[in-house]
């Protein structure tokens, strides 16, 4: 065991964030106000509201070493209790708006809404669905939207990260 | 005894393993999945004239499968019942249950004589009012979980009814993440139903993209060019190395033994990048369409592919060595879980859930689908049903992806990517085993576009199956049992 615990040490895996120059801009739209409140640490809550289970297997791998998000001071929370910010994915289906209005409920204030995906910004595939009641936007207010289906995890770091950009 | 209910018995006596029960207005279908030698088919009964109330046993037609040799044969039946009652098949086979819930949840078919009178998918206004099953007995507690879960993960709801730690029963409620799947899907253009298809369940896209597109082009008569179905295959393959990388490390952090979870999700991080830049895509999704592929592999791929495959073959062993030589790992996962060879069976559990439990099928080779037929691989069976069991069939079906990633990459023809789909009407049914187990599609084409479609999800008959294997568990070790299931949400919620 102790070897693959020294092997895991070096080289280190750990890639540099590269920012997506989309994604600050959305972010600085937030004025800094993330930072200003919270500093550099902030606490994430994932909520899936209908999605295909892509944006979440995307979202687990910033918890790899590869992208390692916790250096950043961005951890995934168990509660909405503890959270700042609430990552939703998916076209939210109406069956899982009331558990996704809940959970926002939960969660102290300041707190900030992350749509992820194509399904989080606009239904994607599922816009014409009526099991779907709309974007995250139409069910709560969201601060910054990170697209794609599903949205790489460089792309997902630099949308957090941009939420943390001074201005 | 109408050919319905004939099919029913064989199905109770386990003659034969229920592969999926779908419907549309005014029709229930049924697949059925039959040993070789196969018994002759019920013969073709003509339709009663009056009807009103009266079933119309048809078997209409057979599936894809064939019936030369050896391989078994899937058999597809469509009952007509225009006033909206079939008999439940779930009062002698119990796999058809949640099923049969759906069709009427869905298409307001009534199964008569269905044990469970409770919706599945539909949550009708008030997600919170639905009765879970009574429970009774001294010093009994319930604990509710969901849907919103601890991790990053699709949301379900879980009702444990526990003796102290000990679970003595979990109830699923499912369907929160239930995106109307087959209602897009019907009257779509095809490119559309293929990217719907396609995001059916995340994890699996490609394998449900290839049973879609196979069924697409049998019921339109077309043929996939031969490098097309081989780059297919390319592609499912490392589906099955990313999803099984990702779950072996998932069951070890949910022992608390996270060098584990560290080591695969960069293993996994490997391949997904690997796919990335060979098919343009982290998961690839939409390369398989109806048809053929999207694109065509960059000129480095081979050899970008046979370098992932030989960091895998040196990297992965030392972690099986870990994984096999901890003790308090060991101690987590062997005999937790246990889900009987019988139970397997009797709900054709698809997958590495089937086959720890001593279910020996595979849909590449029993079906034996191109390429399948012209590769070699080992399908590893286990008998022991537990934690363990199901780690090390996923361990061992790693080894031998690797080995058919090295034989596709060796003999992938060259030649044309995709053909145009004559517009051609039709029925189509393909079976392909995802890294979950075997991925059902039906479609009904009508002129180019999709009339109807049905996408089955191997987890409809593994998430039963949890519900027995975490039964007699303590509560925590139920993460364990979850991940070693790795049930999907997303795919049976349709």
């Amino acid at each position: 065991m102790f070897r693959t615990l020294l092997q895991g040490l070096r080289p280190p895996a750990t890639e540099p964030a590269v920012a997506d120059p989309e994604l600050a801009a959305l972010g600085a739209a937030l004025d800094g106000a993330v930072r200003k409140r919270l500093g550099r640490s902030l606490s994430i809550r994932a909520v899936d509201a209908g999605s295909c289970n892509g944006c979440e297997l995307e979202m687990h791998a910033l918890n790899n070493a590869f992208y390692d998000l916790d250096r950043f001071g961005l951890r995934f929370v168990a509660s909405p209790r503890h959270a700042d910010v609430l990552m939703v994915t998916g076209p939210v289906t109406r069956h899982m708006r009331e558990a996704l209005v809940r959970t926002y409920a939960a969660m102290p204030a300041p707190k900030w809404v992350v749509a992820v995906g194509d399904c989080g910004a606009g239904c994607g595939v599922f816009a014409q669905s009526p099991a779907c009641v709309g974007s995250v936007a139409q069910v709560l207010p969201v601060d910054l939207t990170i697209p794609g289906c599903p949205p790489p995890p460089a792309k997902l770091l630099a949308g957090l990260l941009a939420l943390l950009s001074d201005r | 005894m109408s050919a319905w209910e004939d099919i029913g018995a064989r199905l109770a006596a386990g003659e034969a393993s229920l592969l999926g029960l779908w419907g549309e207005p005014g029709r229930v279908h049924l697949a059925v999945l039959e040993p070789s030698p196969q018994p002759p088919p019920p013969s073709p009964q003509p339709p009663p004239a009056g009807g009103g109330g009266e079933q119309s046993p048809l078997p209409l037609r057979e599936g894809v499968g064939g019936g030369e040799g050896s391989p078994p044969t899937i058999r597809h039946f469509a009952f007509d019942c225009p006033d909206g009652h079939y008999p439940s098949l779930a009062r002698v086979h119990s796999p058809a249950l949640r099923l049969e819930r759906t069709l009427r949840d869905l298409y307001g078919l009534i199964p008569e004589g269905l044990p469970d009178p409770r919706p599945w998918i539909a949550h009708g206004p008030t997600p919170t009012a639905y009765e879970f099953l009574p429970v009774e007995g001294e010093g009994l507690h319930q604990t509710p979980v969901g849907p919103v879960h601890a991790g990053i993960i699709e949301p379900g709801h879980f009702r444990f009814t526990c003796d102290g730690e000990t679970v003595v029963r979990l109830e699923q409620r499912l369907g929160y993440t239930h995106k109307g799947i087959e209602a897009l899907l019907a009257g779509a253009e095809i490119a559309v139903a293929a990217r719907i298809a396609a995001r059916s369940c995340g994890d699996s896209t490609v394998a449900y993209s290839l049973a879609f597109a196979r069924a697409v082009e049998e019921a339109t008569g077309a043929a996939p060019p031969p490098r097309a179905v081989w780059l297919r295959a390319l592609a499912a393959e490392l589906e099955r190395l990313a999803n099984h990388l990702g779950d072996i490390g998932g069951v070890c952090n949910d022992a608390s033994f996270a060098l584990m979870q560290a080591h695969c999700a960069m293993l996994r991080e490997r391949v997904l990048r690997a796919a990335n830049a060979c098919f343009g895509h982290r998961l690839m999704m939409d390369f398989v369409m109806p048809g053929g592929v999207s694109r065509d592999l960059p000129e480095a791929a081979p050899a970008l592919l046979l370098d992932l495959v030989s960091q895998l073959r040196s990297g992965f062993p030392p972690l099986v060595r870990l994984y096999d030589g901890t003790a308090s790992l060991q101690d987590r996962t062997n005999g937790t879980g246990i889900l009987s060879a019988d139970l397997a069976r009797q709900f054709a559990a698809g997958g590495y859930v089937g086959r720890a439990s001593g279910r020996d099928f595979d849909a590449r080779r029993d079906l034996g689908y191109a390429p399948y037929d012209q590769l070699a691989f080992v399908v590893p069976v286990r008998a022991e049903g537990d934690v363990n069991a199901r780690v090390w069939v996923r361990i061992d079906e790693i080894a031998a992806s690797l080995g058919l990633i090295e034989q596709i990459l060796d003999r992938v023809p060259d030649g044309p990517l995709a053909v145009a789909l004559p517009p051609r009407a039709g029925e189509g049914l393909a079976l392909v085993e995802g890294f979950r187990g075997d991925v059902l599609a039906w479609v009904r084409m009508d002129a180019g576009r999709v009339a109807r479609a049905h996408l089955r999800d191997p987890s409809w008959f593994q998430w039963p199956l949890l519900e027995a294997a975490a039964k007699g568990n303590i509560v925590a070790d139920f993460p364990l049992c979850n991940k070693s299931f790795n049930c999907a949400y997303s795919g049976t919620d349709l």
